[in-house]
């Protein structure tokens, strides 16, 4: 099965403490373990397969992005794989397929450039977009741009008068400017900036003044994915968390023995399990039928949101005075969490949404 | 066995015309609650013509029992036609025909540990509303700690004898028979000297007295056995091989616990629910509460789903149903107090009706073991905890 075989692959090439050297080394990617991931098929898991992808789906992105999250395999995955796939999808012209053929190959990464404040609200888009000519010219600045300070391409949301419209730009087009910001959960993000950057007719992924098209699929699935991620880090959060209960010992017996910590393991594992059953409705869902998966979607994100960030808690509470310390792993868990949270919209975005599609 | 895609669009539509032509418009009001259920039995009073017209017409065509076998009384659905029958219901927002224990755990236990004599003989009673049921498990001394019952049942020869106590009888004032757990080997080690046994509640000695709870009402009873004979064949399973039985009906009635309370499933959602409570503008705590206890339910009825496929694909739930169980009867919890915050000052009132169901939730996480006791299940024999 996928999981068996992505768990097995990522045991070895990409524990935590792969994660862990790059830090030390002032790394945020392995182009190495992007490709090795590229040859098993996983860059292409969405494309299709006369652009060289495996084309398994969305439900199968979700089963590798929650294996990659319980050991915090650091790569361009969702950014690229997933929600510059589906994007790319999307439009399906002879470019764009093109570009899913370097996806698929790992030869090219991509990141999606929408945030420009402190919370995901691609619709309050201010960066610029002014025609010019044929084409157009883009000044501004977006922030948190996951993966963006490696990523040779950016799938970046202007304000092209009323509307949006998503350029789909080499990173180093001149006037842009990147800068990779030290993150928590030592990954790649970076505040880019755009003075005066001349975009053409070509450069536009889809419709003129219709980027929702194109990127509402893209960011649920993302979404998705990161959700699914989430469920990952709470899953390996976990684990390592009953270990230590059956091992640790305090007052002559194994600290698992004591009831107080039982139910709390016990009550976390449920959290766990009613968010796998959200993850596998939304990735069904995206597959099945897309157009209307958001609820599913939202669904799935807000709930690994809230159990992600209970299982890296309790993690860190129930490991003790080991669990704050950073030779430890608990603590990259419990950051990549906080950064899962707010990427793609936060719990509030997300059980906002499911209100609303449930007429309140 | 699955059907085609074909067959299923077939069912779906007969089901859906049958439906259209005989559900009465008066069961189409979606209230599965304490006071509009159906219980069936040989006391039953029918609280209108509609709910009578109803039952017989859904037990002409097994639909009280869907999933069970045609001999028995059911429809004999696969879990795909069981899942388009459920939707098909609760799209005319149909009453359930028939609830009761005879259905929920009665049924299932003697679909898996009865004779085909005892199949054939207890079933389609139950399965037409005649006879209705009632569990005999906890006693005063045996609450969270079930297989601590004390209740004397001696072999005879010809017949049992029993004598003792249960508590949490739910309606057993008004069931024409209990099934309940004896002790019939006080030397064998707890587990091993309990059985499960089948008794009329006409026999002699057998003795009932309501208890009133907060809620004003009175579901539940105290049973007393006093030198109670029944007949030998009236055992389910193995003599003294009770609480194999008992531990898969637990199952059972986690997984109904944890679906029950009538909202969940087919119910409305929440929101909708309180913003029809609502007078003025919508308080946005309440709302946000109300938010995260939507998105709860939402992910826990897509598990029950999971769970429901997983166990009919061969897969076995066992201990991972106290999860159902506790998630969902603490979930509920949650939503009614979310209910009656909504109602504010009108749902204090008793006849506003709100005020029952949401204490009948508090009952919930204590029956059919506490959410402590779920717990404790779930981090022994899940997780692989000690002690």
């Amino acid at each position: 099965m996928l999981a068996d075989a992505a768990r097995g692959f990522l045991d070895e090439a990409a524990p935590v403490s792969h994660l862990r050297r790059l830090r030390d080394e002032g790394q945020t990617e392995d182009k190495a373990l992007w490709k090795a991931m590229a040859d098993m098929g996983w860059a292409g898991i969405l494309v299709p397969e006369n652009a060289g992808g495996s084309d398994m789906g969305h439900a199968a992105a979700c089963v590798l992005a929650t294996e990659m999250g319980k050991t915090l395999a650091s790569s361009p995955f969702i950014s690229t794989a997933v929600i510059a796939a589906t994007a790319l999808r999307q439009v399906a012209d002879e470019r764009a397929n093109a570009a899913l053929a370097q996806i698929a190959s790992g030869d090219v990464t991509y990141a999606l450039a929408v945030d420009e404040n402190a919370k995901f609200n691609p619709e309050a888009t201010q960066l610029r977009g002014d025609r010019e000519g044929n084409g157009f010219r883009l000044n501004g600045s977006k922030g948190f741009v996951v993966d963006g300070g490696d990523a040779d391409r950016l799938l970046v949301l202007a304000r092209t008068g009323e509307a949006l419209t998503l350029f789909d730009l080499p990173a180093d087009r001149e006037g842009i400017s990147r800068e990779a910001k030290s993150m928590i959960d030592s990954r790649d993000a970076a505040t880019v900036s755009f003075a005066d950057v001349e975009a053409t007719g070509e450069d536009v992924l889809g419709q003129v003044d219709q980027a929702m098209t194109v990127l509402k699929p893209a960011i649920e699935a993302g979404q998705a994915a990161l959700a699914a991620e989430m469920a990952g880090v709470a899953a390996g959060a976990f684990g390592m968390t009953v270990e230590y209960l059956k091992e640790r010992k305090q007052f002559g017996v194994p600290i698992g023995a004591f009831q107080a910590l039982q139910h709390r393991a016990a009550h976390l594992w449920c959290e766990c399990e009613v968010t796998a059953s959200a993850i596998l409705n939304a990735g069904r869902k995206l597959d099945e039928d897309p157009e209307n998966a958001r609820l599913a979607v939202s669904l799935a994100k807000a709930r690994a949101t809230d159990t992600v960030q209970l299982a890296v808690q309790e993690g860190v509470q129930m490991h003790g005075g080991i669990g704050m310390t950073d030779a430890f792993d608990m603590g990259f868990y419990m950051k990549r969490a906080r950064v899962g949270a707010e990427w793609l919209g936060d719990y509030g975005y997300h059980a906002n949404i499911v209100a609303q599609a449930r007429g309140f | 066995m699955s059907e085609t895609t074909e067959q299923l669009s077939t069912f779906q539509a007969e089901l859906r015309a049958w439906l259209e032509e005989n559900c009465p418009q008066e069961m189409r009001d979606g209230r599965n609650d304490e006071t509009t259920i159906c219980w069936g039995g040989k006391n039953w009073n029918f609280t209108s013509d509609a709910q009578r017209t109803w039952l017989q017409r859904c037990v002409t065509k097994g639909y009280t029992v869907p999933t069970w076998p045609v001999e028995y009384g059911g429809a004999g659905l696969s879990r795909d036609e069981e899942k388009v029958f459920h939707a098909e219901m609760a799209r005319i927002n149909a009453r359930y025909p028939l609830q009761s224990f005879g259905i929920w755990m009665l049924g299932p236990a003697l679909l898996h540990f009865g004779t085909h004599e005892q199949k054939l003989h207890y079933l389609p009673p139950i399965a037409r509303g005649e006879v209705r049921w009632c569990q005999g498990y906890s006693e005063p001394g045996a609450g969270s700690d079930l297989a601590n019952v004390q209740t004397k049942c001696e072999d005879k020869g010809d017949h049992w004898l029993v004598n003792g106590q249960k508590i949490w009888t739910s309606y057993a004032d008004k069931a024409d028979w209990i099934f309940a757990l004896v002790r019939t080997d006080k030397d064998a080690p707890k587990h091993k000297g309990i059985s499960f046994v089948l008794i009329n509640m006409e026999t002699e000695g057998v003795s009932t007295r309501p208890i009133k709870l907060i809620s004003g009402v009175s579901p539940f009873c105290e049973t007393f056995f006093d030198d109670v004979k029944f007949p030998k064949e009236q055992v389910v399973g193995t003599v003294n091989r009770g609480w194999d039985v008992a531990k898969y009906l637990l199952t059972h009635e986690r997984e109904m616990i944890s679906a029950a309370g009538g909202s969940m499933g087919t119910g409305r959602p929440l929101g909708a629910v309180i913003a029809d409570c609502e007078t003025g503008e919508t308080d946005p705590v309440l709302r946000g509460d109300a938010m995260r206890a939507e998105v709860d339910t939402l992910a826990v009825e897509l598990t029950l789903e999971r769970y429901k496929d997983q166990a009919e694909a061969g897969g076995s739930v066992g201990d991972a149903s106290a999860m159902l169980k506790y998630m969902g009867t603490e979930l509920n919890k949650r939503r009614l107090e979310l209910l009656m915050a909504a109602g504010g000052s009108d749902a204090l009132e008793w006849d506003d009706g709100r005020a029952p169901n949401w204490l009948r939730t508090k009952a919930n996480s204590i029956e059919g073991g506490t959410s402590e006791v779920m717990l404790s299940i779930l981090s022994k024999r899940v997780l692989g905890l000690p002690g």
